[in-house]
């Protein structure tokens, strides 16, 4: 028997303004950690340690968190990759359609992520892709860390000795210092806008992974460099001018605080329906939720379907100048802080959506609900996938037109199932 | 009064004439042209036979199929298009003749008083970019040295990034300076009564221009009416696509297909779809981006690359406090400077004061003032920028995103319509018009709310002023923006402009009566960003009551 008619009672550890301005107004009570709490908005350390073995935390029914135990199985770079490479072969192996590949051997619908090699381990591996084309570049990412801390650009094997395994050396290093870092194929071909090189940020909303219900936020944006895009070898240490990340933009000198670099994925649309035409635009948005559904598919059977958790993912997504959508990372907290004024009222929105669907009505949860809410609820938010419905219509449903879901945005077509018009099931 | 038939001849006249120095300069062409605008045969006949064009001789060309042939030959080719659409710009942009015996004045604007308020007001921007001039010691224009030559050619897609000192320079005029001006402008003929009344005008433009009511206007944009389709409107997510959108795309690729100016023009009224509005609006503006126009961009760069005119550096100021700041335009932040530097150094575009009121400035060669064998035309275009001109062309960098095309729909656009928002003339779509059509709509129609604002001293042109100058670029969200674009190309006239600002005031009446000061009118309009613009136009003109 539960009390109905209490307040929900919140703890954060992340003190923003779009989170707290949230649960203020639905008149929720903040509490302290070690009290009795039903909804909390946790950073990752702390999602570590309530679910690590050793501290045996159980969450009771009317608790939730905005974490899934073991998010990193996405959110960690070498994680991601190695859960997709996975996830790849074994549609492979079953057959599956999805996993057919063209004659140089990529696979036609599943080739969304820049070749990567893991750091040490797959060294030599690494070192064989790169001799096949010496004048690549790749970009070294450390696994670990966020916000464009630690990357830099490689394009001679000599910058990156340090890590090889064979390194005279490694015999005198610990292994704990040979930081795990990923290495990828820089994609040295960015759609450029202006001139300019951008990058997509997604917010997805994953309410549970089996079965698999996502929402995409209508309401993404391009973080653009506010230098010129140049793949000049010269500018390779130059970050202004291939990281988007806005916490290294900001102290660009031509950082502007008044649009912060940003633009709508609205008016991305309007730019490339204008200028390139409607049915590759449409395309390129329907690979990008493709993408999206994939990655989220690859790592739902080893995640932790903690009934108790939901979460919000930021996307980072480049789309190359063939309009080809590439999966960069994902992560699990993704900024809240705001750099201009409408990016507060985005957040805030965003933050707002979140909740309306992770915590209905905005009454003191029960993690045993269904986790669907009603289509009024969803505010920014669409559907983008819903395993539930898609395997109860059937393969052969018409994908194009779904009465009674809505196109939100102008434009903005996701479907259920998150299948590319092209495709085709055989 | 011209008669109708002799009025046709001169149009002709002057057609065949412009066509000759074009690149569709061919005797059959000027037949198939005169065709198309309705010329009968005897006329035709002696027009050809009069300009010796048409060589005879040759066996296979017989007099009496003549007629046929060449029709038959010109469709074939495809040039009957080419020409149709260059003789229907030409008649889009130049105004009808008037009687052979007036001035050539008349033709860029007939009333007096208002040549003479357009030539003070020349003066004063002058001598404001004089005295910039003197004060900071620069000189109006100076060839570059070498390295600063080269230095530029490598910048040159990345001007943005260039950061001159620009604290000293200030925009020549902003367009409240201008709605001064024009406030205060008087037809000495004309007795305006001692006190202002319901009768009189109690806006802030005092100068009898005919403007249309609401009546005329649902005539002329009949198109917008309520029982037809409008992208904006039925294009919404919530009217499914079959009811007018796809066959409105169809018609549209089939406009296309045909490369028919006139049909354009016509499509446009109901909305351009966005992957076909570039091709649209390029067949309509005739715009083909040939190698040739190519080359004269290309020439129009090496001009800014040898020479730093003075209006440069208005120019990068004006992007850097405008457009640079703008949430949807500050990625094209270069692109303006590569056509708004080549625009001010193109001595094409002075053609246009032949039919503008306004007249290029005119400097002399240092010691030489006064002396005509030193006058130059500054800038060489004619143009002097004011604060919030970079804003005409941020809009296309949507559309084009090749700098030769992208300068030259400008260009066109400048010469057809935005230089009537700052010149001060008497025609229709000229802004002082535009105005008084928006005092008197609001007046007309909104008495209350007109009479409330301006009883709290919140005249609304004096929030409304800068909506129109500007053709409301930077105000509308871009894709509202466009679709007005659409209708200012397909009616091809301003007038809609004050329409729609007399629409917004209109949509905002509610909270408009509540203020009490300026400043609180200013912050009820001060954010455009979501409105709708063809459902406001479209409640305004055929669903208001009048």
């Amino acid at each position: 028997f539960r009390i109905m008619a209490g307040k929900v009672k919140w703890v954060t550890d992340i003190e923003k303004s779009v989170l707290i301005n949230n649960f203020e107004k639905r008149g929720w009570i903040q509490v302290a950690e070690n009290e009795d709490w039903n909804f909390y908005w946790m950073s990752v350390q702390t999602i570590r340690n309530v679910f690590s073995v050793e501290t045996g935390y159980r969450l009771s029914d009317d608790q939730i968190v905005n974490h899934f135990p073991n998010h990193y199985e996405l959110t960690r770079k070498d994680l991601m990759v190695k859960n997709i490479k996975r996830y790849r072969k074994e549609l492979e192996k079953e057959g599956s359609p999805l996993a057919e590949k063209d004659e140089n051997g990529k696979y036609i619908y599943l080739d969304f992520v820049p070749v990567t090699f893991m750091l040490p381990a797959d060294y030599n591996l690494f070192v064989e892709e790169f001799r096949k084309n010496p004048s690549s570049t790749w970009i070294m990412k450390p696994c670990g860390k966020a916000q464009g801390k630690g990357i830099f650009l490689i394009n001679k094997l000599s910058q990156i000795k340090k890590w090889s395994r064979d390194s005279k050396t490694s015999s005198f290093v610990s292994q704990s210092s040979k930081e795990a870092y990923v290495i990828s194929l820089y994609i040295n071909n960015p759609l450029l806008i202006g001139g300019k090189k951008f990058d997509l940020r997604l917010y997805v909303l994953v309410s549970t992974y089996r079965p698999l219900r996502c929402y995409m936020y209508k309401l993404g944006f391009c973080r653009f460099c506010t230098v010129k895009y140049t793949p000049s070898t010269s500018e390779l240490d130059n970050m202004f001018v291939h990281l988007t990340n806005v916490a290294i933009q900001k102290h660009g000198d031509d950082y502007n605080h008044i649009h912060g670099g940003k633009w709508t994925v609205s008016n991305l649309r309007l730019y490339l329906e204008s200028t390139r035409g409607k049915e590759v635009t449409n395309k390129l948005f329907d690979e990008i939720h493709w993408i999206i559904v994939q990655s989220l598919k690859a790592v739902a059977p080893v995640m932790n379907n903690d009934k108790h958790c939901f979460e919000c993912y930021g996307y980072d997504i480049i789309i190359d100048d063939k309009l080809k959508p590439w999966l960069i990372e994902v992560n699990a907290s993704p900024s809240l802080t705001s750099s201009t004024a409408n990016d507060r009222i985005l957040k805030y929105n965003l933050i707002n959506d979140t909740l309306n669907i992770a915590v209905p009505n905005g009454e003191i949860p029960d993690c045993k609900w269904n986790k669907s809410p009603p289509k009024e609820v969803l505010g920014n938010y669409e559907v983008l996938y819903d395993e539930e419905i898609a395997q109860s219509d059937g393969p052969d449903r018409d994908l194009r037109s779904r009465s009674g879901q809505s196109t939100g945005v102008k434009g903005n077509r996701a479907r259920d199932s998150g299948k590319p018009v092209l495709t085709t099931w055989k | 009064m011209l008669d109708p038939e002799s009025g046709l001849s001169l149009t002709i006249a002057r057609i065949v004439q412009r066509l000759k120095g074009s690149r569709l300069h061919s005797p059959l062409g000027h037949a198939y042209g005169l065709f198309a605008i309705g010329v009968d045969k005897p006329n035709i006949k002696a027009l050809l036979t009069c300009s010796g064009k048409v060589s005879l001789h040759k066996p296979e060309i017989k007099l009496e199929s003549l007629k046929e042939d060449i029709k038959d030959f010109l469709k074939a080719s495809g040039w009957e298009k080419k020409l149709q659409n260059a003789v229907y710009s030409e008649l889009n942009v130049f105004p009808s003749p008037c009687h052979p015996a007036a001035p050539p004045e008349h033709m860029k604007e007939p009333l007096a008083y208002m040549r003479k308020a357009q030539g003070s007001w020349e003066k004063r921007i002058l001598k404001s970019l004089n005295s910039m001039c003197t004060e900071l010691s620069i000189p109006l224009a100076q060839k570059r040295p070498v390295s600063e030559q080269k230095e530029l050619l490598n910048k040159w897609n990345e001007m943005g990034t260039d950061e001159p000192d620009l604290s000293l320079f200030r925009p020549v005029y902003a367009p409240k300076d201008f709605l001064e001006v024009l406030m205060n402008l008087r037809n000495p003929n004309y007795e305006n009564g001692e006190h202002a009344s319901f009768r009189n005008h109690l806006g802030l433009i005092q100068v009898p221009l005919k403007v249309k009511d609401i009546p005329e206007l649902k005539e002329d944009f009949s198109e917008l009416g309520l029982n037809i389709g409008q992208l904006g409107i039925d294009d919404s997510a919530q009217v499914p696509p079959e009811f007018f959108e796809n066959e409105h795309v169809r018609v549209g690729q089939k406009v296309l297909a045909e490369q028919d100016s006139a049909a354009a023009q016509q499509y446009v009224r109901q909305g351009c779809p966005t992957a076909l509005r570039a091709d649209l609006w390029a067949l309509i503006l005739n715009i083909s981006n040939q190698p040739e126009d190519i080359l004269y961009y290309e020439q129009l760069k090496s001009n800014v690359i040898q020479h730093d005119l003075l209006v440069d550096s208005l120019i990068y100021k004006d992007v850097k406090l405008t457009a640079s700041n703008d949430d949807y335009y500050f990625v094209f932040e270069d692109y303006l400077y590569q056509v708004l530097l080549c625009f001010s150094r193109d001595t094409s575009v002075l053609e246009h004061f032949t039919y503008s009121s306004a007249t290029p400035p005119k400097s002399y060669i240092r010691g030489k003032l006064g002396m005509e064998e030193y006058a130059v035309f500054y800038p060489p275009n004619g143009v002097i920028p004011f604060h919030g001109f970079s804003m005409y062309v941020a809009p296309l960098c949507f559309l084009y995103h090749e700098p030769s095309k992208l300068y030259q729909i400008f260009r066109e656009m400048y010469v057809r319509f935005f230089f009537r928002l700052h010149s001060i003339s008497s025609h229709p779509s000229g802004i002082v018009s535009l105005c008084l059509l928006f005092e008197t709509l609001l007046q007309t129609h909104l008495p209350q709310l007109f009479y409330h604002l301006r009883e709290i001293g919140a005249q609304p042109l004096r929030i409304s002023f800068k909506w129109m100058v500007r053709a409301f670029s930077g105000y509308l969200a871009t894709d509202q923006l466009l679709l007005l674009w659409d209708r200012i190309l397909g009616y091809n006239s301003l007038e809609i402009l004050a329409v729609l600002a007399a629409a917004v005031f209109a949509f905002r009446a509610v909270n408009l009566m509540e203020v009490t000061s300026l400043a609180a009118a200013e912050a009820v309009l001060a954010d455009l960003s979501t409105l709708k613009v063809m459902p406001l136009l479209q409640i305004f003109l055929f669903a208001t009551v009048t």
